[in-house]
């Protein structure tokens, strides 16, 4: 299999001694849907931007597909494509010449640069928009606009740094389906979110960065697998008073109708519902406490603390 | 990149920079064709006309050429300085510096934008002036060899000045005190030959004396120095500052963390 990004031995130190990487290793198959996930100052925008030129590495390797970007950054680039966390195009410029410009900056010549321009802003439901000038898009067209930018060139790797901060729930999910349509035809993607469920859904292979290192790089089944708890919700169909002795749980009363029950590993939903039927005490629903990538993120972070 | 894949990305660049200043057009080119009908107006028809000749013209035809230089020297410094950092400010430098576009390309499309809207004004001030004096024409390729190398050279500065810049302030502050000073004191308005010989020899170490001057020569045929030598002073100039800004951009100063 190819190797879409490797790393090795990444650091960072600031000017004024800030270490922001201490040595990072990390590895990105080609075709791969890649979550990189980290409390806020652990290094994921760090990494992000040297890769792709934005900030100077101290020390270290990566190679994006064939091309060392210390030997032909130029090469390693024409495979990036980049959406940043943050706005970073020209407010005043009309968005199709925002995508135009861009297409031109990769030497793409103007009648490639126009159909493609068309295409993807259409793919994105922006081409209604393409005379607009950006600064009066709402928040969720600006990033689709980022993504439309960071594809015109086709990138075969593409980095999102947070995509979907400030985007509501349905544009949110229009775009995972675009994401997972892109990768689906080829195109690598390494996604940093905030929003684990969206990185549960969406990612095979995940990382997680904490204070400057990796503590973790496996799989998300293998990580998912590692959670020892989950706690759920159960919505009862009648009040109860007093919480009922469940043999083998641990359960407290969220309130009169709801129930919070943590169940380890190797015990079985069904036995928990069982005992409740024994009791008379019927489950209309049941839903998760908390994301399960969330509990094992918060987890690993804490761990990482101590 | 490809040679033809770079030469897109310069056209991109270019391409961009003119739309950008002829779409702000009444804060690119009006102003400076309004305050140069003011100096024409003052001093050349209210106080030139007292003045007399000078270098063996009137002395409206005599500040003519340096007024011409004066603005192309502010049109191609400002529009640089102002519009990279802006791309800076905007953090839209981040499409270019994550593009494969190489370091030169970048420079020379953003100078060439620069030199663009130097050339426009340079022209629009041109053909205002002879509303006001008539024009003769020494020598044609001097004259455009002098009015493109010094659009080039402070078109190259306003790019350093950009790139030094972490606020706005920082991009008046070369313009108001240094340029501006220099191009008051760099034959503009008189000969320096009318100055005691040592102020002659301090006017020397100014470089916008010899752009002036052999402009001037273009224009008049006259200059108080060797148009020879401001050539290569002005050439001389341009290679260190060029260097100088594709060195700022390699190590990313002002740009990369």
């Amino acid at each position: 299999m190819t190797t879409a990004l490797s790393i090795k031995n990444l650091t960072k130190t600031y000017a004024g001694g800030v270490v922001a990487l201490k040595g990072i290793d990390l590895t990105v198959e080609e075709g791969d849907f890649f979550a990189l996930l980290g409390p806020n100052g652990a290094g994921k925008s760090t990494t992000i931007g040297i890769i792709c030129s934005l900030v100077n590495k101290t020390s270290g390797s990566i190679q994006i597909f064939d091309k060392n970007i210390d030997q032909d950054f130029s090469g390693a680039k024409r495979y990036l494509g980049v959406v940043p966390q943050e706005f970073n195009f020209n407010q005043f410029e009309k968005v199709q010449d925002i995508i135009l410009a861009q297409a031109g900056y990769y030497g793409i010549p103007e009648k490639k640069a126009a159909e493609r321009t068309e295409y993807f802003l259409k793919k994105l439901g922006l081409w209604d928009k393409r005379d607009e000038i950006s600064r009066n898009l709402s928040g969720g067209m600006k990033r689709r606009l980022m993504i439309a930018r960071a594809l015109v060139h086709k990138p075969k790797l593409l980095i999102l740094d947070e995509p979907t901060a400030g985007v509501d729930i349905e544009l949110r999910r229009s775009m995972w389906e675009f994401l997972t349509e892109i990768n689906n035809e080829g195109t690598t993607i390494i996604l940093t979110t905030h929003y684990l469920e969206e990185a549960e859904s969406l990612c095979r292979n995940i990382a997680i960065i904490d204070k400057g290192g990796i503590v973790e790089d496996t799989s998300m089944r293998e990580l998912l697998k590692k959670l020892d708890t989950e706690t759920f919700i159960l919505d009862l169909s009648e009040n109860i008073e007093n919480v009922p002795e469940i043999d083998g749980f641990n359960a407290k009363l969220v309130d009169s109708h709801n129930l919070e029950v943590s169940v380890h590993k190797g015990q079985y939903l069904n036995d928990l519902l069982a005992k409740l039927t024994q009791q008379n005490i019927n489950v209309i629903s049941m839903r998760s406490k908390s994301n399960r990538l969330e509990e094992l993120f918060v987890s690993l972070v804490e761990s990482n603390l101590s | 990149m490809k040679i033809s894949e770079n030469y897109i990305a310069f056209q991109t660049i270019v391409g961009k920079e003119i739309k950008r200043f002829t779409r702000i057009w009444t804060q690119t080119l009006l102003p400076p064709a309004i305050t140069m009908c003011l100096y024409f107006v003052i001093f050349g028809n209210l106080i030139g006309s007292r003045i007399g000749e000078m270098g063996g013209f009137d002395y409206m035809q005599y500040i003519v050429p340096g007024l011409i230089m004066m603005s192309i020297i502010t049109s191609s410094y400002g529009n640089v300085v102002s519009s990279f950092f802006s791309t800076k400010f905007q953090r839209s430098i981040e499409e270019l510096l994550v593009s494969p576009v190489p370091d030169h390309v970048i420079l020379m499309g953003y100078v060439i934008g620069g030199v663009a809207r130097g050339l426009a004004v340079g022209f629009i001030v041109t053909l205002l002036s002879l509303f006001f004096t008539e024009l003769s024409l020494h020598n044609l390729g001097i004259t455009i060899l002098v009015v493109v190398l010094t659009a080039v050279l402070f078109a190259i500065g306003g790019f350093i000045n950009a790139v030094y810049a972490t606020k706005f302030d920082d991009i008046a502050i070369v313009p108001t005190f240094i340029l501006t000073p220099l191009t008051y004191l760099g034959g503009v308005f008189y000969s320096i030959n009318l100055l005691p010989e040592f102020w002659q020899k301090v006017s020397m170490l100014n470089p916008i004396l010899y752009m002036v001057n052999a402009f001037r020569y273009g224009i008049l045929g006259v200059s108080d120095i060797s148009v020879g030598w401001a050539i290569v002073c002005i050439l001389g100039f341009i290679a260190a500052l060029y260097l100088y800004a594709i060195k700022l951009l390699r190590s990313g100063k002002g740009l990369r963390q």
